[in-house]
């Protein structure tokens, strides 16, 4: 059976030509960039070329950039930097719809003793940028708002949101775990000072990320160690690593228009053809996305049996349905824009790469009306062709949480 | 990914009796669309023998729950009412080769389910949805949980979420998960009341009183660097001294009435009054 990848904001395959680059270093050009002596000396300038690579991405200084282990580590960098290095602002300011790299840190921080700020979306994901503006204050820390949304694609409008900060003298840290690669960037004509990034999202392995802070700006590292990365990331370099992501943003680079507008016109047809599936909604702003996701809510079904049944045929997709989360609660970033029960556990994101085609598209344009047609055959909120009025549609309890 | 058995796959891919049975005899309607599973499951039964002839069901979930409402059908169908009503969520997962544990909430719904078609069928209340509700999020009684812990043996507050969803959600009923089960599995341990403790002896209660002051309350207050000892017992009156930062804090005299009384009472006896020994 044939893979079909619709999963690369899950992760995604390394390419080729980052494995063959990585591949000398994990045989014999092993040295540490420390050590003085011929196999020190060898890697070094590889691990320059690599950091100006990245850095060519980013359109930063290569000094800007920060090694890490993964985009979490890059996240919790970026926020723990900030707090440490302004000890007297107590205000994190925040969106509800977060990676759990920074939401996971919103209840720890109020535990001890911080204000944090969520602010919140429209039903397609719109930050509430009124709200935003009026909640940075003197004493906020830290704006982190992320890039664009793992889930549903929606784009944030970052260079406002830099720049209201900039005003107001607020450092403003960005997850763009999910844009670098699909969004051009240039980071020295922006007013963002932190900028997360994860190797594995553009096709480097996983076990790489990256942090950017803009030179000048005040820094406490998170990891405390050796001198690398000039004393803000001890331990010694993932050298292999560092030389695969500089590979691969060099491709990212290279392939952005290819992502803006073929992936996106393979994007376009699989949503549109998805759409003809009766009860079907798009999550999220369609304008304001990237280029390679779309988020679907096939009602009266559930996500993970409709994953099930497509990773049958090869495809692979994710959801945000309550089974799939990890918890038993749908999504939150569908909760958070108010995308109803209904629909939020029949979440399906597809999310395309370079390497899809139209074949792919095509073959799960056609396996995939049967599939939702046999859920909702088992459905009980489901009968002939429309919605079965039903009892169950919410539960019984008066005071239930999950139904408001 | 979970790691589903073939069985469970062979009933999700394949599922038996879907549906509705042609003549509603019984049904029973558990879950909801808002909590991310439901299953509605409806019987014909043969009412001279008391036997179900016929069972189908409707369930909207993952693919173990449409597995486990696949499994239940083709296991009830045949039976007495009383023989079905025998069968556990254990049963229902055994018969599927085994669930994921965070999956096995599939198997209680099942079972849930079959309970509230029999009582619709009996004309009866449903046992496990009376009694007071726990979990808000998931809508979930003390009686369900109870007769969970107790079928499948749980001891932990996790292995409840992962059976009943209870706790799963914003997390607010966990303490009363925690009460809950202590008490179920309390009762459990101790099912004749405990022996009454012989009167207590002047020697004994001093060997209490010394145990509970070195095993309880003395490491107590070293973690906050302080330090105590006992000096004499005379009847109810217990004599200590305080050591180290105990006794040079202002908030001495509370540590001791509060802390070392309320100790000692909830220890030995409740007519215990301590007094602190000044050399
Ligand atoms: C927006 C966003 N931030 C952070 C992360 C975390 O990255 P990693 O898994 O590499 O730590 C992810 C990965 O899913 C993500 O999508
Ligand atoms: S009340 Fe139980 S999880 Fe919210």
């Amino acid at each position: 059976m044939k893979t079909i990848y619709f999963d690369n904001n899950a992760t995604t395959q390394v390419d080729p030509e980052v494995f063959a680059a990585m591949e000398p270093f994990l045989r014999d050009m092993y040295g540490n960039p420390s050590s003085m002596h011929h196999k020190g000396g060898e890697v070094a300038a590889p691990l320059r070329q690599a950091r100006q690579k990245l850095a060519d991405l980013l359109g930063c200084a290569p000094e800007e950039i920060i090694y890490t282990s993964c985009g979490t580590e890059s996240d919790n960098t970026a926020l723990w930097s900030a707090l440490r290095a302004q000890p007297e602002r107590k205000h994190l300011l925040t969106s509800r719809v977060e990676h759990s790299a920074i939401y996971n840190n919103v209840s720890l921080l109020r535990r001890l003793g911080y204000r944090v700020t969520e602010i919140g979306v429209d039903k397609y994901g719109r930050l509430d940028m009124e709200e935003l503006r009026k909640s940075l204050t003197p004493d906020t820390a830290l704006a982190s708002f992320h890039w664009a949304n793992n889930e549903t694609g929606v784009i944030f409008p970052v260079e406002e949101i830099a720049g209201m900060c900039s005003e107001r003298g607020v450092v403003f840290h960005t997850d763009a775990v999910q844009a670098v690669g699909k969004i051009p960037m240039s980071l020295s004509q922006s007013r963002v000072d932190m900028l997360s990034l994860a190797g594995h999202k553009l096709h480097a392995p996983k076990g790489i990320g990256a942090l950017y802070v803009r030179q000048g700006l005040k820094f406490s590292p998170f990891m405390v160690g050796g001198h690398q990365e000039r004393g803000r990331r001890g331990g010694t370099e993932n050298v292999p690593y560092i030389v695969g992501l500089g590979k691969a943003a060099e491709l990212a680079l290279r392939r952005l228009p290819e992502e803006n507008s073929r992936v996106r016109d393979l994007r376009d047809r699989l949503e549109e053809g998805l759409l003809k599936i009766p009860y079907s909604i798009v999550n999220g702003d369609r304008e304001h996305r990237l280029p390679n996701t779309t988020n679907i809510s096939f009602e009266y079904i559930e996500g993970e049996s409709i994953l099930f049944h497509l990773s049958s045929f090869g495809v692979c997709a994710s959801s945000g349905s309550a089974c799939t989360s990890g918890s038993l609660e749908p999504s939150h970033v569908l909760r958070a824009m108010g995308v109803p029960f209904t629909a939020a556990h029949g979440s399906i994101r597809l999310s395309l790469c370079v390497y899809n085609t139209q074949e792919e598209v095509d073959f799960t344009l056609e396996k995939f009306p049967p599939i939702v047609a046999k859920l909702r055959a088992l459905s009980p909120f489901w009968k002939d062709d429309g919605p079965a009025e039903s009892a169950l549609l919410t539960c019984d309890s008066d005071n239930c949480n999950l139904c408001g | 990914m979970w790691e589903y058995t073939d069985r469970v796959m062979d009933h999700f891919e394949n599922p038996r009796n879907v549906g509705v049975v042609s003549r509603i005899d019984a049904e029973g309607q558990v879950g909801s669309l808002s909590c991310g599973d439901a299953l509605r499951l409806t019987l014909q039964v043969d009412k001279d023998k008391d036997t179900i002839e016929d069972a189908k069901f409707q369930t909207f979930g993952c693919a173990s729950a449409i597995a486990s409402s696949s499994a239940l059908t083709e296991m009830i169908k045949g039976k007495t009412i009383d023989e079905a009503l025998s069968i556990t969520n254990q049963d229902i997962a055994e018969y599927l080769g085994g669930l994921p544990r965070e999956k096995m909430h599939c198997s209680v719904m099942g079972q849930e389910a079959l309970e509230a078609a029999v009582s619709n069928y009996r004309g009866v209340p449903i046992k496990s949805a009376q009694g007071e509700l726990i979990c808000k999020c998931f809508g979930v009684t003390d009686a369900e949980i109870e007769k969970v812990v107790k079928t499948n043996r749980l001891t932990t507050v996790e292995e409840i979420t992962q059976f009943t969803k209870a706790g799963g959600g914003c997390g607010q009923c966990k303490p009363k998960l925690e009460e809950l089960l202590a008490l179920i599995l309390h009762q459990a341990k101790t099912p004749e009341s405990p022996a009454k403790p012989p009167r207590m002896t002047a020697l004994r209660r001093i060997k209490l009183i010394e145990e509970a002051i070195t095993q309880e309350i003395a490491p107590a207050l070293m973690r906050d660097g302080g330090d105590i000892e006992l000096i004499d017992v005379d009847g109810n009156e217990v004599f200590v001294t305080l050591k180290g930062a105990c006794a040079s804090c202002p908030a001495s005299n509370l540590t001791l009435t509060d802390f070392v009384t309320e100790k000692l009472r909830a220890l030995v006896d409740p007519n215990i009054v301590v007094k602190e020994y000044r050399a």
